[in-house]
């Protein structure tokens, strides 16, 4: 039986802009126990299918079920056994670390003692502030004490909505470490990110924009499907290099990845020398050019290029 | 079981952690009741008057005595000419001009009819209809003792009797519309305002993703508001009774049941509310215009229904505060029992019940 | 392009809230038209220091001078010579994109001929012709995000302060807006960003990364790699961030 099972499920709501599709004929599998990213930018309706799959929302269309329960007819069902996180810090701020955890254990009918072994790794950092009011810790103590929350009462799946938005790298990263060790529980976790780089601490994702699945697959599939040599490119004028590579005849895309830029070509038989060349010329001393494995942002906006 | 207990205990964290939910909860029926039973009052006292005694004799001294006893008047000049009547109103330093004919005693005696002339300052017609009111009845008073137990055939008796509250005291009117002011307000607006602050900070997603059943969130928010309304109705009560003198005729039981049904009657509003709104200012905005102002204006609180258009009397019936003010006023003031108020309290329970139901219809498990 | 010329100064910068001390003595140069990172973990002081620096709050001790104003004494002055755009302020979405356009021009000082001048080039360098009398909340959210960094720079400060401008936006956006950055330093308006995403660190000329109210590292983002013995920003800034006893106050 598959963790999470969704068909065609369609989404769409009316407002000012008229009506939007929220989500669009999504259809995806994921497995007991994996960690599932769903990867994708504001708006691009991974709330919505989170608010679906924990049965706050009812789809225009389509079939799902969670845990072999189905979310409209057994939304009671799944309610009992599902952990969730929404979108931002949504705990109580004005009640203490420690009245806010006994407060959602209870609520579940399990108690912080029960379950303590689950949590005892994250809520060993938040000990020391145990009394302290939840809305004067900072972003990634609020975010951590959430993810106690929707877990002590050891649930069979667990959806993360943007857990680590807002929260610093570092933060981020312990968050992410958390989240490997809740593995070997057993507990299927899905988790929604913008961040893409977050994408390869998951087992499988999905790349989601506009309401559409890009595609869907482990990091490291994904990025084979890349399907075209991918160059880095540094030179001393960053800028320059920007609009010169732009300029070049041969350029299918070039975007800034940090200290490299990324660029694609039209042309398979151009290779790294015809690209130095072109910069020398263009007045760059001494240009590197290197090829490159894509990641998963490459792939990301390969495919959204694509849509 | 366990679960409701531990949500109204998050309640009443909430609600205590918040100095100034705190100060309007437990502060204000004081402040209102205090304000009501002592400041404001429609009440005139010591009220600047003329005299203009064309007469001069005992009779008319006598009268004049009464007026001058009275906390209401304050005989601030004594008028010699009619002309001097007008510069007295004009220059504003008299509301009223009490004027006795000359011969008074005489005509009283012999055709046993005189007259007194009373010219009020109409540029305020309610503090000049209860000026002259207060001097006409110190005047039949008067006109009273003086026939004694034998009445001629052909004067005519005016009795005027002020029943139940024959010194006329505002409280007796503005507590019970005190009460019914605040207990909705705690009841309807902070119970609203309390379930929908967990719809916008996005809590009640968590908690509609669990468990917990939803009518257990929503009685666990009302809980701690119908508990701060008892303390409410008992402080008012306590206030009314010791420090403003007013009595409690009837039955102390059957008015504190009462008050229950009309905080249950509330809380339903606030309820019911609370699936219509999204937003806490919604809320408020709802409970204070739709709830406060037509209770202080349309419930008899602080204006006779009897005077209103027909159609505002018609919109008052929809009040269920315009009910619990006639039962409270029944019970505490005329002390009637459960016979004079069955009807209002029929009503109350049938608007508690139909609002209980539609929000249990309205009451969504789902977000959008 | 004047590199020389320091558009930021600061000495010894400190804010201390009662007996906590957000932002110990920080001390730091800015140049003209330098595109700078200004990073530190949720905490370490980055918006105590922010706003010291854009004149709304104001020092305890210490001196510092933005675009040839003191912080203590002229804070207007800098005001009106500075932008400012965060994920938090946004425009008016209930207003059009040329609305939004010229309101804040107009709060911003242009003169009505200059306003409209601005607000024709603006809205074709965007390519929002036919978006200008869109309401602003119903534009996409990367759209808004590139309107509301053209607005901020629309009377064309010395230097515009970017609070985590790209929070959320698909990466394709993300690097459109980071043109526009660099079309802004190009054309000499200094650019002073605070970020969570450790590749536009990269995008900087220089980077500091404050830990504990502390200024710990400011570099090239290249020097920073070496002597940290990194292989990108996201590894210098774990390595630092790591180090702070602060990381909860």
């Amino acid at each position: 039986m598959k963790a999470v099972n969704v068909e065609n499920i369609v989404l769409s709501y009316e407002n000012k802009k008229g009506k939007t599709i929220a989500v669009d004929d999504v259809s995806f599998e994921v497995e007991k126990g994996e960690v599932f990213g769903l990867i994708g930018p504001d708006g691009s309706g991974k709330t919505s299918l989170f608010r679906i799959l924990t049965t706050l929302l009812i789809p225009d269309s389509g079939k799902a079920n969670v845990c072999g329960f189905e979310i409209v007819k057994d939304y009671k069902k799944i309610r009992q056994i599902t952990g969730y996180m929404p979108g931002r810090f949504s705990l109580y701020q004005d009640l203490s670390v420690e009245e806010n955890l006994e407060f959602f254990a209870t609520i579940f009918n399990s108690s912080i003692k029960e379950n303590y072994g689950l949590v005892e790794d994250i809520y060993k950092q938040l000990v020391p502030f145990k009394k302290r009011r939840a809305g004067k810790l900072s972003g990634g103590m609020k975010q951590k004490l959430a993810l106690c929350c929707a877990l002590i009462h050891k649930p069979q799946i667990l959806f993360l909505d943007e857990p680590t938005t807002g929260v610093d790298p570092v933060s981020r990263k312990e968050f992410w470490d958390m989240l490997a060790r809740l593995k070997n529980e057993g507990i299927t976790i899905l988790v929604s990110t913008p961040y893409m780089d977050e994408a390869k601490l998951c087992d499988r994702i999905a790349l989601i924009q506009n309401g559409k699945i890009l595609n869907i697959n482990t990091p490291e599939k994904i990025n084979s499907e890349f399907g075209k040599k991918l160059f880095a490119v540094h030179s001393e004028d960053m800028y320059k290099l920007l609009s010169d590579l732009r300029a070049f005849t041969y350029t299918e895309t070039c975007f800034g990845f940090g200290e490299n830029h990324h660029l694609t070509l039209k042309d398979d038989s151009v290779g790294v020398e015809d690209i130095k060349i072109y910069l020398q010329n263009a007045g760059h001393k001494e240009p590197v050019v290197k090829i490159i494995e894509p990641g998963i942002e490459d792939s990301f906006m390969q495919l959204m290029k694509s849509n | 079981m366990k679960q409701l207990l531990v949500f109204i205990k998050k309640e009443f964290f909430h609600i205590l952690r918040d100095p100034r939910s705190m100060l309007i909860l437990l502060g204000m029926p004081v402040v209102q009741v205090i304000l009501f039973g002592f400041a404001i009052t429609n009440e005139i006292k010591n009220a600047n008057i003329a005299i203009l005694d064309n007469s001069k004799d005992e009779q008319t001294q006598k009268i004049i005595n009464k007026i001058a006893g009275s906390t209401y008047f304050n005989i601030e000049r004594s008028l010699v000419t009619n002309e001097q009547i007008d510069e007295a109103f004009k220059t504003g330093k008299i509301k009223l001009a009490i004027i006795f004919q000359p011969n008074f005693q005489n005509e009283l005696t012999h055709t046993n009819s005189a007259s007194v002339q009373l010219i009020a300052d109409a540029s305020d017609p309610n503090n000049a209809t209860t000026l002259i009111n207060y001097a006409s009845s110190i005047i039949l008073d008067y006109q009273n003792s003086l026939m004694g137990p034998n009445k001629l055939p052909y004067t005519i008796n005016t009795e005027v009797k002020m029943l139940y509250n024959p010194e006329l005291k505002g409280i007796y009117s503005s507590v019970p519309g005190v009460m019914a002011l605040i207990l909705m307000l705690i009841s309807a607006m902070m119970t609203s305002i309390a379930i929908v602050k967990e719809k916008e900070t996005g809590t009640m997603e968590i908690l509609l993703v669990s468990p917990i059943k939803p009518w257990l969130i929503v009685i666990s928010k009302a809980v701690p508001y119908f508990i701060l309304s008892f303390i409410n109705v008992t402080s008012i009560l306590l206030l009314a009774v010791y420090v403003l003198g007013m009595p409690i005729e009837g039955s102390i039981i059957l008015l504190f049941v009462m008050c229950v049904l009309y905080i249950f009657c509330s809380l339903a509003l606030g309820l019911f509310i609370s699936t219509s709104v999204s937003t806490q200012q919604a809320a408020m905005m709802v409970s204070l215009i739709g709830l406060m102002l037509p209770i202080m204006m349309l419930s008899g609180y602080m204006f006779p229904i009897a005077n209103m258009p027909w159609i505002l009397q018609m919109l008052s019936n929809v009040l269920p505060a315009k009910w619990y003010i006639i039962i409270v006023k029944q019970v505490m003031i005329k002390g009637l029992g459960f016979s004079g108020i069955w009807k209002e309290t029929l009503v109350l329970l049938g608007m508690t019940a139909l609002l209980i139901l539609l929000s249990i219809k309205r009451f969504k498990i789902r977000l959008k | 392009m004047n590199l020389q010329e320091t558009v930021i100064k600061t000495e010894e910068l400190t804010k201390r809230f009662g007996d906590f001390t957000a932002v110990n003595k920080i001390s730091f140069e800015v140049k003209k038209g330098e595109i700078f990172g200004f990073l530190g973990a949720n905490g370490a002081g980055k918006t105590t220091a922010m706003k010291m620096l854009i004149g709304i709050s104001k020092p305890t001790s210490g001196k510092a001078r933005v675009a040839g104003y003191d912080v203590y004494k002229e804070t207007e002055k800098i005001k009106k010579n500075i932008g400012y755009m965060s994920q938090k302020f946004s425009l008016y979405e209930d207003l059009t994109v040329k609305e939004n356009i010229v309101l804040y021009a107009g709060i911003y000082g242009l003169s009505s001929k200059l306003i409209n001048e601005k607000c024709d080039e603006l809205i074709n360098r965007l390519g929002l012709k036919n978006e200008q009398n869109v309401l602003v909340g119903s534009l996409p959210l990367g759209w808004k995000q590139k309107l509301s960094f053209s607005i901020a720079i629309v009377h064309k400060p010395q230097i515009v302060f970017l609070d985590e401008p790209t929070g959320g936006v698909d990466p394709v956006t993300r690097r459109q807006f980071w043109d526009l950055i660099y079309e802004a330093a190009y054309n000499g308006i200094t650019v002073f960003v605070t970020t969570h995403y450790m590749d536009e660190a990269e995008y900087c000329n220089r980077v500091s990364i404050m830990v504990d109210g502390v200024i710990e590292a400011l570099d090239t983002p290249a020097n920073l790699k070496k002597t940290f013995n990194a292989s990108s920003m996201d590894e210098v800034f774990l390595k630092l961030a790591r180090k702070a006893k602060r990381s909860d106050n």
